[in-house]
């Protein structure tokens, strides 16, 4: 019996700002967790990796487990949670740009 | 303290320019990441959790007040206000803009200052004693060898592309301040029988996945041989040591699978070979490094107005006891302003900060200011009548918590709240345990005391040789922090013993406090440290404090 595919997204990190990105189901990149495609079948993951390592202005592209949420895919691991965040000792990062809306 | 000459000065300046170009071809898109990632890495540039994040190096941690002026206008114009002092007397800059990041460079250059071999497997920032000129017990300033050290192993042809990374550190005093005995190769300056000084050269400390303890390889070098000895060792292990897994590959594995012994005798062949090509430059060099670091032109003077202060303020005579060590001239005193405010993020300074600490160095402390390894500044050279005038202006700015030396004093790595190596968080931790212990007003009670908080394996945060260690790992998915006792980072360095099994994110203040409450307990008296009672007692009562449910079971 093969193992259950545990659902992912597709994120990397900005080549300009260093900023966390995720790839959108129109192949793009948003700064928000909560646009990312949420992929829950292995082979379509491998071609959105491949679409994704395509595009130009980013860095380090792989797959992170995460969740269907009410508005959009949630993380999973903690690691997710606080890169889809910021740092905990300073209202920087996402969370920041959050506040300013 | 050292000023660039102008080779240092052109070859710094070109290193800026090849990077401007590299970053460019980078952003263009002719430099693919696989490409690029080697040229920030030389140049101390990493891409973290959030963001980029610049390393820059202060050599041995020594910096005047215009180059602290600088490290907070690159904070203000390129970064987020502040800037982060690490372990190994560097500072970090946790948001920089790719694009930026040329700038931020020239911007050092401007002051005498950059950001290579600050990342990649060279060898690394030379540290130092952060009491080095000032401290009573030295033999002799081990600066002007750092700095030999430093323009020796900066862009060194051969150990450019080592099998890992290789850290240097520089002592001259009983008293080890610099966890010499945690580094690959460290250098002690010392005096024989006879009367003479030499070097006594400790290789294959380090941390990390396999802490170990450095070893005597040579215990006294003459004064003229060092560099070519030191040569000899790195090309010992850059021939020798692995590279088939990073894991291994550090000098403190080369010794512990060859030997000590047979790294002895591979040293002394190469050095036998390459000595007679060292004709005596390194030691020209080092008298003209040394007319860089004289005495400071000491001020004299009464020290009255600091004796009636004293008597007179109670949150000043704190500080003083606590902050305040002696220098080696009696009329001079070194202050510790500790960057550890209760509940901030230890080693982190605010522009402002740095700006109010570089204006104080200029116009109190005969221009000197130094980063420790505990993520503190320090003002080494202060006449005591000044430390009034300083005392009040630190209050201003936050910066005079009476702390050093106590539970809240913690050294803590960025953690996973910026480090892409992180496995856990380690700041927070910090944080928390520094306002408990200060809500209980325990901590002066508590006495000296050293919490070290690593985020991962690699151990930046010298959780080995803290009295209490924290190690925060990923266990499941879930944060977990793993304690251990009994560490110690001086002369008397020992790795410290894991305690059993970790704790939860919200149980690990609870489990320090365990720790704490049992000290008090079982102390001789207030004057035994929590280090001597650890040495007394032994793990177990800690443990006990630690597992109570656990000891109920076995019992049953």
């Amino acid at each position: 019996m093969s193992r259950r595919f545990t659902p992912k997204i597709v994120t990397a990190n900005a080549l300009l700002e260093g900023d966390v990105v995720y790839f959108t189901a129109a192949g793009e990149w948003s700064r928000k967790h909560s646009d990312a495609e949420l992929i829950d079948d292995e082979a379509h993951a491998q071609l959105r990796m491949l679409d994704a390592e395509r595009s130009p202005g980013i860095v380090g592209v792989y797959l992170a487990d995460a969740v269907k949420g009410d508005s959009g895919p949630k993380p999973v691991h903690f690691r997710e949670a606080f890169r889809a965040k910021g740092p905990s000792n300073y209202p920087h990062g996402k969370q920041e740009e959050e506040n300013h809306v | 303290m050292y000023n660039y000459n102008d080779f240092d000065q052109a070859f710094v300046r070109e290193r800026v320019a090849q990077f401007r170009g590299q970053v460019a071809r980078r952003i263009d898109g002719s430099l693919t990441e696989d490409e690029f990632k080697p040229l920030r890495l030389m140049n101390g540039l990493y891409l973290q959790l959030h963001a980029y994040m610049l390393r820059v190096a202060i050599p041995y941690g020594t910096l005047n007040a215009p180059q602290m002026r600088q490290l907070a206008m690159i904070a203000d114009k390129f970064d987020k206000g502040y800037g982060h002092f690490t372990t190994r007397q560097n500072i970090q800059y946790n948001w920089p803009k790719l694009r930026d990041v040329p700038d931020m460079l020239d911007a050092l250059a401007d002051v005498g200052m950059h950001a290579l071999q600050t990342s990649g497997n060279t060898i690394r920032n030379v540290t130092s004693d952060h009491f080095a000129g000032a401290a009573a017990d030295e033999i002799e300033d081990p600066r002007p060898v750092a700095e030999l050290l430093r323009q020796w192993s900066t862009d060194h042809p051969e150990f450019q592309f080592l099998g890992r990374k290789f850290k240097i550190a520089v002592g001259a005093s009983e008293h080890d301040r610099a966890v010499l005995k945690a580094h690959d190769l460290a250098v002690r300056i010392v005096r024989n029988d006879a009367g003479d000084t030499g070097y006594e050269i400790l290789v294959g400390g380090g941390l990390g996945r396999t802490p170990m303890i450095g070893k005597v390889l040579n215990p006294f070098l003459a004064r003229q041989d060092l560099l070519a000895y030191v040569e000899s060792v790195l090309s010992v292990y850059n021939l020798l040591g692995r590279r088939d897994n990073k894991y291994k590959a550090r000098i403190k594995i080369t010794v512990h699978e060859n030997g000590l012994d047979t790294i002895r005798d591979l040293v002394e062949k190469r050095f036998a070979e390459i000595r007679p090509t060292f004709s005596g430059h390194d030691q020209n060099l080092l008298s003209e490094i040394r007319s860089h670091f004289p005495e400071p032109d000491y001020q004299r003077g009464s020290s009255e107005g600091f004796d009636a202060f004293y008597r007179a303020d109670p949150a000043f005579r704190s500080w003083v006891d606590t902050n305040v060590t002696d220098h080696k001239n009696a009329e001079y005193a070194i202050a510790t302003i500790s960057i550890k405010a209760h509940g901030q993020t230890p080693g982190d300074a605010t522009s402002d900060q740095m700006r109010e600490m570089a204006d104080i160095a200029e116009e109190l402390a005969h221009n000197e200011l130094r980063i420790s390894h505990e993520q503190n500044v320090i003002l080494p050279h202060l006449h005591k009548s000044n430390l009034p005038a300083v005392f009040a202006r630190l209050q201003k700015v936050g910066l005079a918590t009476a702390n050093i030396g106590l539970i809240s004093d913690i050294i803590a790595c960025p953690g996973m709240d910026y480090c892409a190596l992180a496995t856990a968080r380690s700041i927070p931790v910090a944080q928390e345990i520094a306002t408990r212990f200060d809500d209980l007003k325990l901590e002066h009670d508590i006495g000296p005391l050293k919490i070290k908080i690593s985020g991962c394996i690699n151990a930046c945060g010298h959780h080995h040789v803290g009295h209490i260690g924290i190690l925060g790992l990923d266990r499941a998915g879930v944060e977990n922090y793993q304690i251990t006792l009994g560490g110690d980072g001086t002369q008397d360095a020992t790795i410290g013993e894991r305690a059993g099994p970790g704790f939860a994110y919200d149980e690990i203040v609870p489990a320090i406090e365990r720790i704490i409450f049992a000290y008090l307990d079982l102390r001789q008296s207030g004057e035994e440290t929590f280090l001597d009672a650890y040495r007394r007692v032994g793990i177990t009562p800690f443990k006990d404090a630690l597992y109570p449910a656990e000891d109920k079971a076995n019992a049953a």
